[in-house]
């Protein structure tokens, strides 16, 4: 098991890579470049700065892999993402203040998501073919197809319209008032996990179905046991471990979707830092949360990799 | 034998329309909500292609004495804050999603079938690094990497579509490139290497028409997903600068304000991206499960 982990974290080392040579070249990509944008917006970031010492602070008259080498050592030894440029404020302060919030909105739809979805997998298979099981694969294929900024928007408008009642946005965390922050995060959190559970469901249904034929099944069955222990008990803990990677895949979809709806429901997460940053040309800070985003996804799918194992005592890591 | 005989038409280029029409038939026969799905689709189609001819008002008509109206006969899908007709507004919508979606669902399949047929093709340490790159790229959100490109290279259609491409397309070649590797082991393509022939005869002639099934579908539901992130996109502001009238732009900035006036404006282009997007995901799945030579005659 230790070889195990200590092989994939050697393995994660270049795709780490790979991924911060993605968000340098991408933010690099700026038509002109960084210093042009710095001296005709007002000028804070420039001050009375000129462009030689503004390129010479930044690095900007190095080449390139020697800024992509500084860059990278300042964030891995220091732990430094730069300042951004408006606020003068360190950006993985930032970072840290925004990222417990769009992680709970992302575990909190997780959570949603598998309620939702395990228990109408196991039943459209169990039932495959009645009405049931058609009403919960529609269900399912129509979850995936509604946009969940347009669920958003409408859970705003319309109970405004018809009760005079809209949700709370005005921002308390979690560790001020946790009661008041779940109301305020549960209606984000359903929306997302909703459309999550559409393809969990699937897989539920699909390995259920596979899991309902197995000759251990029918022996349990043979036995004269309930339905629920052997539904429960022998058939959906193996189905379910599938469904386990897929919530790893579903990782970038999670914190994607938890952008849009921060956006919405006016959650402080990272979103909304991204989406401020964009509004203000904050590039180190779109840099750190690009980056953090990236990281933090690759790290959820480790730690589902991992926990195949104690899931399923036929997986024998070597 | 059937199947055998099933692909012998499929590949036989002068009756290759008569297949086609066969295909269709089986579609309609066995797969009734994918059919569904394929009528829709050709209607979105349609509707996009011809939105000029079709739409009763212009894009962006203005018409101050029609402000904020409610459905009606005149306008269907009612009127929006500043009296635009939202009816022919989303028929222009439709236009835009057809254009980037199939733009980007094309260019991105094109990236996804060159990248995993090299990569599966090949093999080796190319590939290695290949996929160590493919991972990199996956794990990060669709939406944060768009937002990330939109913002240094400005909104505008070339970027998005660009990017799209460029976003779905490498993910894409994951499917295509395990697609390689079965067929690859094949005895024609053995026999193939085994005459001499060049790499890239290989790859055109013998493995790129057997992977030509789920290129198939990786087009089809990509056209779907390509429209759903290009509307969140113009949701959070950064798609298509208006006054083009993306769906998701409609939802989103100053339309937004007037939907405690008129809730319509919050329903019409949210209906039309989840009718099409939903109709292309039933489409696509009926596809998949006939072309797909697993699931032949599997019933």
């Amino acid at each position: 098991m230790q070889a195990y982990i200590a092989r994939r974290l050697l393995a994660l080392i270049p795709t780490l890579f790979f991924a911060s040579v993605i968000v340098f070249v991408t933010v690099r990509l700026i038509p002109g470049d960084i210093i042009d944008l710095m001296l005709s917006s007002n000028d804070i970031a420039a001050g009375k700065k000129s462009r030689e010492q503004l390129e010479a602070a930044l690095g900007l008259d190095q080449p390139m892999y020697t800024q992509y080498f500084r860059w990278i050592y300042a964030i891995l030894i220091e732990g430094d993402f730069g300042k951004s440029l408006w606020q003068n404020s360190p950006v993985s302060e930032e970072l840290l203040t925004r990222l417990p919030i769009t992680f709970e909105l992302g575990f909190l739809a997780l959570l949603v998501a598998l309620a939702v979805a395990i228990p109408i997998g196991v039943y459209s298979a169990i039932r495959q073919d009645t009405p049931g099981d058609y009403i919960a694969r529609s269900f399912s294929i129509l979850m995936l197809a509604v946009p969940s900024f347009w669920l958003g928007t409408m859970v705003m408008v319309f109970p405004a319209i018809w009760w005079g009642w809209s949700p709370d946005v005005k921002f308390v965390p979690f560790s001020q008032d946790p009661l008041r922050n779940l109301g305020q995060m549960a209606i984000p959190a359903i929306i997302l996990g909703c459309a999550l559970s559409a393809v969990t469901m699937r897989l539920t249904r699909t390995m259920m179905l596979e899991v309902l034929r197995q000759d251990y099944v029918r022996t349990a069955w043979a036995k004269g046991l309930d339905e629920k222990l052997v539904v429960v008990r022998h058939a959906l803990r193996n189905a379910l471990i599938p469904v386990v990677t897929l919530i790893g895949l579903q990782a970038p979809l999670l914190i994607g979707g938890a952008v849009i709806l921060e956006q919405i429901f006016v959650i402080p997460g990272m979103g909304l830092l991204l989406i401020d940053a964009v509004s203000q040309r904050d590039y180190p800070i779109i840099t750190g949360v690009f980056l953090i985003v990236g990281v933090a996804v690759m790290l959820i799918n480790l730690i589902v990799d991992l926990s195949y194992g104690l899931l399923d005592p036929k997986v024998r890591y070597r | 034998m059937a199947s055998v005989a099933d692909t012998a038409v499929v590949t036989a280029s002068p009756r290759r329309h008569g297949a086609f029409v066969r295909f269709v038939i089986r579609l309609f026969r066995e797969k009734p909500l994918g059919a569904a799905g394929a009528v829709i689709f050709v209607l979105f189609l349609f509707c996009g292609l011809f939105a000029d001819v079709l739409a009763p008002y212009g894009m962006n008509q203005i018409s101050p004495l029609n402000r904020l109206k409610p459905p009606s006969w005149q306008h269907p899908f009612g009127t929006d804050n500043l009296g635009r007709d939202m009816f022919s507004r989303c028929l222009y919508g439709a236009q835009l999603s057809v254009i980037i979606g199939f733009c980007a669902a094309g260019l991105a399949t094109i990236i996804s079938v060159v990248l995993g047929i090299l990569t599966g093709y090949l093999g080796g340490k190319f590939d290695l690094v290949a996929q160590r790159f493919v991972d990199a790229w996956m794990s990060f959100p669709d939406l944060i990497i768009l937002i990330v490109v939109v913002s240094v290279l400005g909104p505008g259609m070339p970027q998005i579509i660009g990017t799209l491409a460029l976003l779905f397309g490498i993910a894409g070649s994951r499917i295509i490139r395990s697609a390689v590797v079965s067929v690859r082991e094949n005895m024609y393509v053995h026999a193939a290497q085994s005459t001499g022939a060049s790499t890239f005869r290989i790859l055109w002639r013998h493995i790129l028409p057997n992977v030509m099934p789920p290129v198939i579908v990786l087009f089809t539901t990509r056209v779907g997903v390509v429209i759903l992130v290009e509307s969140g996109l113009s949701f959070l502001g950064l798609g298509v600068p208006p006054p083009a009238p993306t769906w998701g732009g409609m939802l989103s900035g100053a339309g937004r304000t007037f939907m405690y006036q008129g809730p319509w404006l919050a329903l019409a282009p949210g209906l039309c991206l989840t009718v099409v997007v939903y109709a292309t995901n039933m489409f696509g799945d009926a596809l998949r499960d006939l072309l797909d030579p697993r699931m032949r005659g599997s019933r």
